[in-house]
Order: structure tokens, then C-alpha cells, then sequence
């Protein structure tokens, strides 16, 4: 074991190594890249024991890592934001083969506008693809999760491939203390691959991915991917046991932060719930009885966990960093559903859209929307999706708007306002 | 079978007369893919997984039954090359690690039509001749979206009618050349087959198989129901598109093109036109003598020319 301050990129990169993968399909995109060319290096240098092809597209990079894991060696891969929906006809196709892998995906909003900078409307679009879904806060958490992911991804309960899911630039690009354990301690937390039945040999012809007719078939085949993957729930937990015996960080379904006796809950994933329990801390100081909620995994969705964090709270104000275009958050529509019908569910669930395409949450934000929750408490009532932006924001669009307006000299008649 | 050479081929009595594929296939009645595929095959051994793009011959594997006796990977309309690529790399790393032994290897082949493998799946084939692949691709050229009811792909003929091309003069396009991108690309192997030329085939396929890297075979595949012509009359169909040399037998291998069949005396086209519903606008109600003479042409013109040098 050694501590190093690492990106998460590089510790994406690690966690591979040391998971064994045998096999990256592989593709640019920005702000993923350092994860291949960090394992390409390692794998020049003889360092890393493993098979690299580069494709020409995401598309066809998703089709070799499930048709490699199909044939019955552990797969890597790791894309991003345009790459993600580039792939997402194959991300629905391969999760159906039931042959595991893990891909990273190194979360970037989504074009248009284009923009390099984070937000979850990448990652949450394959939602409900059939790839499990676990968030990562932290560069250590990125390692982490990737060996979790794969004895999630092949337990024989579950077999299904995840995506473990990072920040760009907020991790991807930034240096984090992380602990990176040897290969021998790992292997007694992560077994060699056993593909089972799910593989081609010469003497055991297999037809994979065949086409079903009815839909009594084609029903019985995704119920079963649903059922499998809500397995992974409790197959999490076991895991999670597993990983602090062998390595002493403990990996929770849903991160609880100060929640036992809060009143007001701020409910986040990924990197920015940082941001969101440092705000706890200081409105903790300041008397505000407030927590912070994360989920880990997404898919599946740890309904009863969230229930069981959320239950007897006054307010909670759900932070999503996507928006779902003419409905919110996704986050919350989710964490809505989980509570419904429950008898002593939290009076007033707040939805706030903020930090899309990497805009930062400042405390001063986390401070408003506990006030606001907690008005909307004393009110008895939700408020409608409350969309994050400052006056000082609006003054600096305005400034750009007026140098596009104004265009060359002689200008071009204020049409080129957007 | 499976280790067949080229040169065991010299007379039809040759060609095995036991047949691999399964039959009772939901394929339609008379279909002139399954013919190729059928006899490709009986050549290409069971030892071999095919990874086949969305198009007509999905329909083979249909749970729980399939006509093959190897394996099969359904991949997406846009990607079989893909597959194949990451079959094969873990394939390969299966041999070099001990986990494989040689004689559980297995061919790659990638099974596709002509809509995928002219269009959707371009570029990702084109990347996988590239990454100079070892695997063998088989096109399905039935000139058409033929699945989803004959509408026109970029290998739709000239003049044809489609469920897109409903017009007076038909298809105003021109049959994409994939021989020619192929070999552009200099891969190992191109050759075009068609099955009422089993001989020619059983050829080609051998031969393909002898060899490493790329191989791309694009298969005249004629189609009684896109192309409109009584399902018995198949090969009939496929003999007159090789004898009035609307579809040239060739072969590309080390940067030179072979014509491996070169009709003496070339039947009109009209012959091959006329026996199929999809070009009976050219003779009815009007014979238009424009589009007929423009067919001929290009045809003349392809074999005029200097074979040696066309792709």
C-alpha cells in the first residue's frame, strides 16, 4: 500500500490496474483521456499486463468491451459526456448480454451549448440502460469503486456491467490523497473473473444475444435483468462488508451525514455533496439542524435506505446537478417517488437545479436553500424547481450578450443575441 | 471441415453435398442469402462465431433455436465490426495467457447486409480494416433495406425500384462500389461471390480462410420479395446478374484485382432486368429506352474498360 496525491483519472487508471483487467477498448474524449493514455503507458512500459485497442467511435468501443466480456476476460473501459450518448444504443444492447464489465464515466454536460465542464445529464441519460450506477464523491472513492464494481458486476446474482461515475475536472483533473493498495490485497478482495457460461469455445457452441419473438419472452428476459439488478442491493452490502475488512474504508449504499438529528436534509451525489457537507458544518454551527444525504448508487435505487435516512424529517431540499428539460431535477423525481406512501415522509421536499456544466455552489447558495426550506416548513408547502443563479451571474451574461449583440464593426443588426 | 484450400475446388462434385445450416429458418422462400450463406458455411467449418449486424439474417438465431452449428453474437446494426474486434482480442488474449487452447480458437466473422455494411456500419468496419482485424466479413448484398420491406440503400442499382423509389425511373442513385472502398484499404482478401456460382465460392471462402487479417466477401444476395421474382428462381436470377455481368466475379489480394469469371459473351442486361418485378417499369407501361440503353452502358463500360485496373 502507498498514499499518493493523485487525480481521479489516474486513480480511475489504478483501480483498473489493480482490479486485472485484461482488456481496455478504448476512445478520447476530454475529460477522460488521462485514464487511457495513464494505462496505455503502463501497459508500453510492461508494467500492466493487458490488451489496448483504440476504436473509431464510443459506439463501437461499448460493442468490444461487452463482446470481449462475452467471450470471458475482464474488461475496462471509461468515456464521457457526447461519448456516453455516442454509445448509449449499445449501453442498452450490452447490459441484456449479462457479460460484466465496469466503465468509468467521467461526468461532462451535455451539448448544447458545448461545454468541458461537469454535470450529471450525461450520466443520468443512461439511467435506465440496464449499467449500475455508483457516484463517486472523492478520488479515493473512484479507486474504490472500481474493485467494488467488479465483484458487483460478476457476482452470479447480479451480472450485470456498471458504470462508477466521477466528476470531470472537480475529480477527473484534481489531486486527492489516495490510498493505493497492492496487487496481492486486492486479490484477496477481488477473485480472477469466472465467466460461468458466458463465453465462446470451440467445443461449446453458445448463440448470444439472439432475437426473441413475443413479448411474453422478451418480458421474462428484462424482468430478470431488473430482478438481477436489484439484487446488486444487498449483494452491495455484503461487498461493501468485504472491502472494510480487507482494506478499512467502509462504502455505505447512502452516505449519511449528520442526518440523525436533522431536521433539514440537503440530498446530492457526486463530487459537489463536498461542497454540501461543508455547508453542514457551518450551519450546524450556526444552530441549523441540517444533514446531508448521498447516494452511492443509483442504480439500483436504495429506495428503503432513503427511506429509512429521510423519515420523520421536516424539510429536505434535493440539489440536482442535470435538469431534466421541462420537468426539474431527475434526482428528485426519484427521491419523491422513494417517498411516497411513506406515513411520516418529510413535509416539504425542495427540488434546486445548480452547478450544471460545472457552475460552482457557493455556501452562501447551501445557506439560502436550507432558509428557504425551512420557510417553506413553516409555510407547510414544496416550492416549484428553483433554478440556481446570481445577480451578479445575470450582470456577466448580459455584459457577453451586449459584446455579441454589438458583433464587428458596423455590427450585425443585434442578431447574433442567443 | 474448416481446413478446405482453394485449390481442392477444381470441379462441383468438390463441394461438400452434406449441408451444415440448419434448416426451417423463418428466412422468406427462395432467399438468395441464406444460398450464399449456406454454402459459405459448409466451407468456414463450425468452428467460427458470427457476429451479425441487424438486417434479414437476425432472424436466423431466434430463441431457442439457431441454424448454426457454431456460435453467434447479435451485436447492433451499426457495429458487428466492433464485435468482432473485441471477440477476437479476447480471443487472442484467451491463447496467449493458456486459458485457450489452440484447437478451442474459433473464426470471427461478421455477418451483415448490404444497408449496414454500406452505410451504418462503414465506419467501424472501415476502423477494423484499419486495426488490421483477422476476421472474414461477409456482406449480404440483397441491393435494399430488405428487412424492413426493400427500401433503397447505397447499394440500390440504378434505376431499381424501391419501397423509396416508387418513381417513373426508379433508384436515381448509383450502387455504392464496396469492392472498390474496400480495397482501398488494401485488407487481405476481397472477393465477391454469388451462390448460383458455387464453385467460384467455395473457392473464395477456402481461400479466405487461408489467409490472416481482413477478408470481406460481399455476396449477391437476390430477393424474391424485394426484388420481386418467383421464389424458385433464384439462382436463375443470380446466373443471368453474373452472365450479363451486372455483378462481376473479382477478387482483390496483394493490391491486384482478379476477375475470377469474365462472361465471353455477355447476355443484354434486359435479360437480367425483365425477370425481375422491381424493374418493370422500365418496360411497362412504356419501355424506356433512356434508362435501358444508361444500364447497358455502365455495364458495357465496367467491362470495356480495363479490368485489371477496375475495382
Amino acid at each position: 500500500m502507498k498514499r499518493a496525491m493523485i487525480t481521479g483519472n489516474s486513480a480511475a487508471a489504478w483501480g483498473a490496474r489493480l482490479a486485472g483487467a485484461e482488456y481496455v477498448p478504448a476512445f478520447p474524449i476530454t475529460p477522460q483521456t488521462e485514464i487511457i493514455e495513464t494505462l496505455a503507458q503502463w501497459i508500453d512500459r510492461g508494467e500492466m499486463e493487458c490488451g489496448m485497442t483504440t476504436l473509431e467511435s464510443e459506439h463501437s468501443m461499448i460493442t468490444a468491451a461487452a463482446s470481449a466480456a462475452a467471450t470471458g476476460i475482464r474488461v475496462f473501459t471509461a468515456t464521457s459526456s457526447q461519448g456516453l450518448l455516442y454509445g448509449m444504443e449499445m449501453l442498452y444492447t450490452v447490459s441484456g448480454w449479462r457479460a460484466p464489465f465496469v466503465m468509468v464515466n467521467v461526468s461532462r454536460g451535455l451539448a448544447s451549448p458545448i461545454t468541458l465542464e461537469p454535470d450529471h445529464n450525461d450520466i443520468l441519460a443512461a439511467r435506465d440502460s440496464g449499467f449500475l450506477q455508483l457516484h463517486c464523491a472523492t478520488c479515493q472513492e473512484v479507486l474504490d469503486c472500481i474493485l467494488i464494481a467488479y465483484r458487483l458486476a460478476e457476482d452470479e446474482r447480479v451480472r450485470l456491467p456498471v458504470i462508477v461515475n466521477m466528476d470531470g475536472f472537480h475529480l477527473s483533473f484534481t489531486r486527492e490523497p489516495v490510498e493505493i493498495p497492492d496487487r496481492d490485497t486486492v486479490d484477496h478482495f477481488l477473485p480472477d473473473f469466472e465467466p460461468g457460461n458466458v463465453r465462446f469455445r470451440a467445443s461449446e457452441p453458445v448463440s448470444q444475444a439472439v432475437t426473441v419473438l413475443g413479448g411474453a419472452l422478451y418480458s421474462y428476459f428484462r424482468y430478470e435483468m431488473h430482478l438481477a439488478a436489484m439484487n446488486a442491493l444487498s449483494a452491495f452490502d455484503e461487498i461493501a462488508a468485504d472491502f472494510t475488512s480487507v482494506f478499512g474504508r467502509r462504502h455505505e449504499l447512502v452516505e449519511s451525514y449528520r442526518t440523525g438529528d436533522a431536521e433539514l436534509v440537503f440530498v446530492m451525489i457526486g463530487s459537489f455533496a463536498t461542497k454540501a457537507r461543508a455547508a453542514v458544518d457551518s450551519l450546524r454551527r450556526a444552530g441549523v439542524a441540517v444533514g446531508l444525504m448521498r447516494p452511492l448508487l443509483i442504480r439500483p435505487f436504495p429506495r428503503d435506505r432513503i427511506r429509512e435516512i429521510l423519515a420523520g424529517k421536516k424539510g429536505v431540499a434535493v440539489i440536482d446537478q442535470n435538469l431534466s428539460v421541462g420537468m426539474g431535477g431527475v434526482l428528485h423525481t426519484e427521491v419523491a417517488s422513494a417517498l411516497y406512501g411513506l406515513p411520516d415522509a418529510p413535509l416539504v421536499l425542495n427540488s434546486f437545479i445548480g452547478g450544471l456544466g460545472g457552475r460552482d455552489i457557493s455556501a452562501e447558495e447551501f445557506y439560502e436553500m436550507a432558509s428557504v426550506t425551512t420557510k417553506a416548513v413553516s409555510d407547510g408547502r414544496s416550492l416549484p424547481p428553483r433554478l440556481l443563479f446570481t445577480g451578479q451571474e445575470l450582470a456577466e451574461v448580459r455584459r457577453l450578450q451586449e459584446i455579441a449583440k454589438s458583433g464587428r464593426k458596423g455590427g450585425n443588426g443585434g442578431k447574433g443575441e442567443s | 471441415m474448416g481446413k478446405a484450400k482453394a485449390e481442392d475446388f477444381s470441379s462441383i462434385k468438390d463441394i461438400p453435398s452434406i449441408h451444415t445450416l440448419g434448416t426451417g429458418t423463418p428466412l422468406c422462400a427462395g432467399c438468395g442469402g441464406l444460398e450464399a450463406i449456406s454454402q459459405i458455411c459448409d466451407i468456414l467449418g463450425d468452428k467460427s462465431v458470427i457476429i451479425n449486424a441487424a438486417g434479414c439474417m437476425t432472424l436466423l438465431a431466434v430463441y431457442p433455436f439457431t441454424p448454426f452449428r457454431g456460435s453467434w453474437l447479435y451485436t447492433a446494426m451499426a457495429s458487428a465490426a466492433a464485435g468482432a474486434q473485441g471477440v477476437r482480442d479476447a480471443l487472442d488474449i484467451l491463447l496467449a495467457k493458456g486459458r485457450l487452447p489452440a484447437e478451442e480458437d474459433l473464426a470471427t466473422v461478421v455477418l451483415a447486409g448490404d444497408g449496414s455494411s454500406c452505410g451504418i456500419g462503414l465506419s467501424a468496419t472501415s476502423a477494423a480494416i484499419d486495426r488490421n482485424l483477422d476476421f472474414l466479413y461477409i456482406c449480404y448484398d440483397n441491393e435494399g433495406y430488405g428487412n424492413t420491406g426493400q427500401q433503397a440503400s447505397a447499394a440500390t442499382p440504378h434505376g431499381a425500384r424501391t419501397a423509396t423509389s416508387m418513381g417513373v425511373n426508379g433508384y436515381p442513385g448509383r450502387k455504392k462500389d464496396l469492392f472498390a472502398i474496400w480495397a482501398a484499404h488494401r485488407p487481405a482478401y476481397v472477393a465477391t461471390v454469388a451462390g448460383a456460382e458455387p464453385l467460384d465460392l467455395s473457392r473464395k471462402i477456402a481461400k479466405a480462410m487461408e489467409i490472416r487479417g481482413p477478408r470481406l466477401i460481399i455476396a449477391l444476395a437476390p430477393c424474391p420479395i424485394g426484388w420481386e421474382f418467383d421464389p424458385s428462381e433464384t439462382v436463375k436470377i443470380g446466373k443471368l446478374a453474373v452472365n450479363t455481368g451486372v455483378w462481376p466475379l473479382k477478387e482483390y489480394i496483394g493490391g491486384k484485382v482478379t476477375h475470377t469469371f469474365i462472361p465471353r459473351r455477355r447476355s443484354p442486361v434486359e435479360e437480367y432486368l425483365k425477370a425481375q418485378g422491381r424493374f418493370s417499369h422500365l418496360f411497362e407501361p412504356h419501355r424506356n429506352e433512356e434508362l435501358l440503353q444508361e444500364i447497358q452502358r455502365g455495364v458495357d463500360e465496367y467491362w470495356e474498360g480495363d479490368i485489371r485496373d477496375v475495382r
